[in-house]
C-alpha cells in the first residue's frame, strides 16, 4: 500500500462517510472454506467506532467522487472544488482484502460519484464485486449503492454478488428532490427499488441469489423543509411497497463546500435520533405513523422525549396496563418496555404473579415504565398517568459528558 | 462439606464430570465448594473416580446456558451452575423461562457478560501481517478478553479465516492455525511490537477519514466500544486528536463562505450521461457476453444471428447443449429441425433473425451429460431487457415465438401455445406464436408428428405473409 492509494484513501472515505447506512447484517452465514476468505454470521460485527458514536462495520468508500450530478447537500456534487480522487476496480479489491484479514472490518460498502455515464459506474462496481466473490473467493460482506439511472441489466448483474443494494432517496417528497436534486429523478428512483424488489422476492422463490440481506435507503433529515410526518409517511410507503429492510436518517450535516443554496447550520441530531425511534415504533412495535406524528405538534416529533413516551402522555385512559393480564402488543406500548422485556415478561409471567421487584430483573427501563404499569403488588393510587407533571418527573436533563 | 478443584479456566468437561456425580449421589449445592486451579484449603474429597455418575438429560436451554458460563471469571459461576442443575432435576425443568427469579436473573447476566465478551474479542481483534519464512504471511494478534473465552473464539476466527496462517496471543491462553490443524497454547505475554506493512497505516487514515466532525459523541463511542478495548486496537491512538480537533473543524465549516463553483457545463455532462445505452447491436452484444448468466451453467452467451433490418425474427426459447458449445442459435437437434420446416415453407434461414429468449444454456451435470433445465419465469424475466434492446436494433416487421417460453418473453405474460398459436401483439411490435421444434421431437407418434410438422410449416408461411 503505497503514499498515493493511502492519500486517495483518505479522499475517497471522507467523502462516503455521509451515507449512514453501515450495517452488515442479514446475509445467510457462509464461509470461504479453505480456498476462499471469510465468513458472513448473519448478525453481523461493528469493528470499531468512531468519536461520532458510530460504528465502523465496512469499509465504506466511494469509488470515486468526480460527479456529473449537482445536488446541494452532497460534499461530491459538480459544483464542488474537495479534492478528486478515483480507485481503480484493483485497487478497491486490494484494500478489502487487505483490511479483512486484519479483522478490522466485514466488507465492502461501495458507493460512487457518477462519472462518464451511470452504467459505466454501476459497471466498474459490480466488477469490484465480481472480482471479490470469483477471483478471490470473498464470503465477507458486499453491500452496493445502486445508481439508480443504470440500466435494468446492470442492476441485475450487481444483485448476483452484492449482498445487499440500497438506493438513497435522500429527499422524502419530489417537490424537494427537484429543488435540490435537479438531475435525479424521484421516479427513476422508485422504480429501480421496484425492479429490486421484484427480484428479491422471486430469487426467494426460487432460492437463487440475489441480494439476499435485502435493500435498503437513505434520506436526510433537515436540509428541506419536509416534517417528521411526511418523512415518516415516505418510510412508511417504502416498508410497504417496496419491501425496504432498512431507511436511514441522515441528519443533514455542515459540509465544507457548503452550496449557498442550503442554510448552513448544525446539524438536527436529535431530529435524526426521533425519527429511528419512531422507526423502531413503526417496524417491530405496530405503530402506525398517524399514531406516532400524534404524540408531537405540527407534524414534527417532540424533541424532550421519545415518541412511544410522547405517545402514552398524549392516550394516558389506556394506562395503567397490567403487566400480568395485558396482552402483547398493550404492553410494548408501555414506555421503557422494550420488546425483549415484554417477551420476558410474557414468558415469566406463565408461571409466577410478577410484582414489581421481579419486573426490575426483567426491564432495564423500569423506572420511566413505572406510572404505566400495574404489578401484584403495584397499583398506582391516585392515577399517576394523570399527574400534570408526569412528563417533567420522567424526563431527566441530559448532558453531554466529555472524554478528556 | 464436598470440595470439588476444577482447572483454570472455562472446565466445562470438570463440570460437567463433577455435576453427574453430584446428581447421582444427590448432593445438595449447600454442601459443596467449588474452587479452581490449585487445590483447595480444605482438601479434595471429591467422589471416587469409578463413581462417575450418569449422563442428565438437560433442556437444551440449559446445557447451553451452562457452557457459556462457565467461561465466566466469576469464582461463583459452577456453584450458581450447580443450584441451576439441581433446581431443574427437582421437578422445575422451565425454570429458565423464569426470567424473574434472582438466579436464573444472575445467570443470564454472566451469560450476557460473556457473549459481549465474544462479540468483542470477534470485533476489536486486529491480526498484523508478518512475513513467514518460506514467504507467505503469517497473521499476528494480541487481545485481553475479560473472561475465559479463548477456546470459545476460536471457531469463528478457524472458519473467517481458514485460508491464512494465523495466531491469537491473550494473557488467558493462545491460538494457533496452520490452514489444517487448530492448536492451543499457554498464556502470552503482550509482544514488545507487532510491526505491519502499510495496511495499518492505511486503516489509520481510513478510521480517520471516516468520522464526521459535525456529530462528535465520544459517550456513544465509549459505551460501545470501552477503553479497557483500545490498547488492543491501533487506530484507537488517533481518537484525542480527533475528537480535541473536532469543534475547530466544524466552526471552520460554519464560518466558511458558501463555495463558490467552478464553472462547469452541466447541460453537457447531463446529456453525455444520458446517452449510455448501447448504440448498436454489436455494442449490446459486448455487453451479453460480458454479462455473468443469469441461470446456472452456461459456457458462454449466444448471440442472436442474422442481419440487422430483416423483415422476421425469430424467438426461441434458449441455447441447448449444442448452440452452447458453438455459440450459434439454432444448431442443434431443434434448429435443425426448423431450418428443414423453413425450407419447406420456401423461407430462406439466411434472410431471418435468429435468437433466443435467453442467452445461456441452463443445464445440471448428470456424469458426462449436461441436462437441459427449462428457465424458470423469473429467469426469462431477467433476459426480457436484452431482448427487448436487441429487437430495437434489428426493427424486424413481424417477431415470430417459437413456444411458451418466447412467448412469455415478449408478452410478458402466461400464453397457452396450443390454444393461442397465430398473430399476437408484443410490447410494441406485431407478433406471431407458435410452437417451438423442440415440441415436434418430443412428439411419440409418428402420425402425430407428421400432422404437427406439417401445421409447425403452415404457421411458418402464414408468419412470412404476414410479414
Amino acid at each position: 500500500m503505497d503514499d498515493a492509494l493511502i492519500e486517495k484513501l483518505g479522499i475517497l472515505a471522507d467523502a462516503a462517510k455521509y451515507d449512514a447506512s453501515c450495517a452488515s447484517s442479514g446475509a445467510k452465514p457462509r464461509s470461504g472454506g479453505k480456498e476462499g476468505l471469510g465468513s458472513t454470521t448473519g448478525a453481523g460485527i461493528c469493528h470499531a467506532y468512531t468519536p461520532d458514536g458510530r460504528c465502523v462495520s465496512l469499509l465504506k468508500i466511494l469509488l470515486t467522487n468526480h460527479c456529473l450530478f449537482d445536488c446541494v447537500y452532497c460534499i461530491n456534487r459538480r459544483s464542488s472544488n474537495v479534492r478528486r480522487a478515483r480507485f481503480t476496480v484493483a485497487e478497491v479489491v486490494e484494500l478489502t482484502l487487505g483490511f479483512y484479514k486484519r479483522n478490522c472490518i466485514e466488507g465492502l460498502f461501495l458507493s460512487s460519484g457518477i462519472i462518464r455515464s451511470p452504467d459505466h459506474t454501476m459497471e466498474q462496481m459490480m466488477l469490484v464485486a465480481r472480482t471479490l466473490r470469483r477471483d478471490h473467493g470473498f464470503a465477507g460482506y458486499i453491500h452496493l449503492k445502486t445508481i439508480p439511472e443504470a440500466s435494468p441489466w446492470l442492476i441485475e448483474q450487481a444483485g448476483l454478488w452484492a449482498d445487499r443494494l440500497s438506493i438513497n432517496l435522500e429527499l422524502p417528497s419530489d417537490h424537494s428532490l427537484k429543488a435540490f436534486a435537479p438531475e435525479k429523478n424521484g421516479g427513476t428512483i422508485k422504480a429501480v427499488m421496484g425492479q429490486v424488489n421484484e427480484r428479491i422476492v422471486e430469487a426467494k422463490e426460487e432460492r437463487r441469489r440475489f441480494s439476499p440481506a435485502g435493500q435498503s435507503t437513505q434520506l436526510i433529515v433537515g436540509a428541506d423543509d419536509a416534517t417528521d410526518r411526511s418523512v415518516l409517511e415516505t418510510s412508511g410507503t417504502l416498508y410497504q411497497r417496496y419491501g425496504l429492510r432498512r431507511v436511514y436518517y441522515s441528519a443533514f450535516s455542515p459540509i465544507p463546500e457548503a452550496s449557498s443554496v442550503l442554510p448552513v447550520k448544525p446539524p438536527p441530531l436529535q431530529r435524526e435520533n426521533r425519527l429511528y425511534q419512531a422507526d423502531w415504533l413503526l417496524r417491530y412495535y405496530g405503530f402506525t405513523v398517524e399514531e406516532i406524528a400524534s404524540g408531537g405538534e405540527g407534524g414534527m416529533l417532540d424533541l424532550g422525549i421519545d415518541p412511544k413516551l410522547a405517545w402514552a402522555l398524549k392516550n394516558r385512559e389506556r394506562f395503567p396496563v397490567d403487566v400480568n393480564r395485558a396482552d402483547r402488543e398493550m404492553l410494548l406500548r408501555v414506555p421503557g418496555l422494550g420488546a425483549r422485556a415484554v417477551d420476558k415478561i410474557l414468558s415469566a409471567r406463565r408461571h409466577t404473579r410478577l410484582r414489581m421487584e421481579d419486573l426490575g430483573r426483567l426491564s432495564s427501563g423500569l423506572r420511566r415504565a413505572r406510572p404505566f404499569l400495574i404489578a401484584a403488588d403495584y397499583h398506582p393510587v391516585g392515577g399517576l398517568t394523570d399527574r400534570l407533571d408526569l412528563r417533567q418527573r420522567l424526563v431527566t436533563p441530559s448532558s453531554q459528558l466529555s472524554l478528556f | 462439606m464436598h470440595t470439588i478443584t476444577l482447572r483454570e479456566g472455562a472446565d466445562l468437561d470438570g463440570f460437567r464430570r463433577a455435576v453427574r456425580r453430584l446428581a447421582a449421589s444427590r448432593t445438595e449445592p449447600d454442601t459443596v465448594l467449588w474452587s479452581v486451579g490449585a487445590p483447595s484449603l480444605f482438601g479434595d474429597d471429591a467422589a471416587p473416580a469409578s463413581e462417575n455418575g450418569l449422563p442428565l438429560f438437560l433442556p437444551h436451554a440449559v446445557g447451553q446456558l451452562i457452557e457459556t458460563v462457565v467461561c465466566h471469571g466469576d469464582p461463583e459461576r459452577y456453584a450458581l451452575l450447580h443450584r441451576l442443575v439441581w433446581r431443574v432435576l427437582n421437578g422445575e425443568r422451565a425454570l429458565l423461562d423464569q426470567h424473574a427469579d434472582p438466579l436464573v436473573h444472575r445467570l443470564e447476566r454472566l451469560d450476557k457478560a460473556v457473549r459481549r465478551d465474544i462479540h468483542k474479542m470477534h470485533a476489536f481483534l486486529r491480526f498484523r501481517a508478518l512475513p513467514d519464512p518460506d514467504g507467505g504471511e503469517r497473521y499476528v494478534a494480541w487481545f485481553e478478553p475479560d473472561h475465559h473465552i479463548v477456546e470459545a473464539v476460536a471457531p469463528f476466527f478457524v472458519e473467517r479465516f481458514e485460508s491464512m496462517v494465523w495466531t491469537i496471543l491473550t494473557p488467558k491462553g493462545s491460538l494457533h492455525w496452520d490452514r489444517q490443524h487448530l492448536m492451543t497454547g499457554p498464556p502470552a505475554e503482550r509482544p514488545d511490537s507487532l510491526a505491519d506493512d502499510r495496511f495499518a497505516e492505511g486503516w489509520l487514515r481510513y478510521y480517520e477519514s471516516t468520522f464526521n466532525p459535525a456529530r462528535v459523541n465520544p459517550t456513544a463511542m465509549r459505551a460501545e466500544m470501552p477503553r479497557k478495548y483500545w490498547v488492543n486496537m491501533p487506530e484507537t491512538a488517533a481518537i484525542p486528536a480527533m475528537v480535541r480537533s473536532a469543534p475547530a473543524r466544524v466552526q471552520a465549516m460554519l464560518e466558511a463562505e458558501a463555495a463558490i463553483p467552478r464553472r462547469r457545463t452541466p447541460e453537457k455532462a447531463v446529456a453525455a450521461m444520458a446517452r449510455q445505452a448501447p448504440e448498436s447491436l454489436a455494442d449490446l452484444n459486448r455487453l451479453i457476453q460480458r454479462s455473468e448468466p443469469l441461470v446456472p451453467g452456461a459456457t458462454q452467451a449466444v448471440l442472436g444471428e442474422g442481419p440487422e433490418g430483416a423483415a422476421i425474427a425469430i424467438v426461441g426459447e434458449q441455447p441447448g447443449d449444442q448452440e452452447d458449445r458453438e455459440a450459434r442459435p439454432f444448431v442443434g437437434p431443434a434448429g435443425q429441425l426448423l431450418t428443414a420446416a423453413l425450407e419447406e415453407a420456401g423461407i430462406d434461414r439466411g434472410s431471418l433473425y435468429l435468437t433466443n429468449a435467453v442467452k445461456h444454456f441452463k443445464f445440471v451435470q448428470r456424469g458426462k451429460r449436461r441436462i437441459h433445465q427449462s428457465p424458470t419465469a423469473g429467469e426469462v424475466k431477467h433476459y426480457r431487457w436484452w431482448l427487448m434492446t436487441e429487437l430495437g436494433f434489428v426493427r424486424p416487421r413481424l417477431v415470430v415465438a417459437l413456444g411458451a417460453t418466447a412467448a412469455l418473453a415478449l408478452s410478458g405474460r402466461p400464453v397457452a401455445v396450443l390454444r393461442e398459436r397465430g398473430p399476437m401483439a408484443f410490447d410494441g411490435w406485431d407478433g406471431f406464436v407458435t410452437v417451438h421444434p423442440s415440441y415436434l421431437l418430443r412428439l411419440p407418434g409418428d402420425e402425430e408428428r407428421r400432422r404437427a410438422q406439417a401445421e409447425f410449416v403452415a404457421d411458418l408461411r402464414r408468419a412470412a405473409a404476414l410479414a
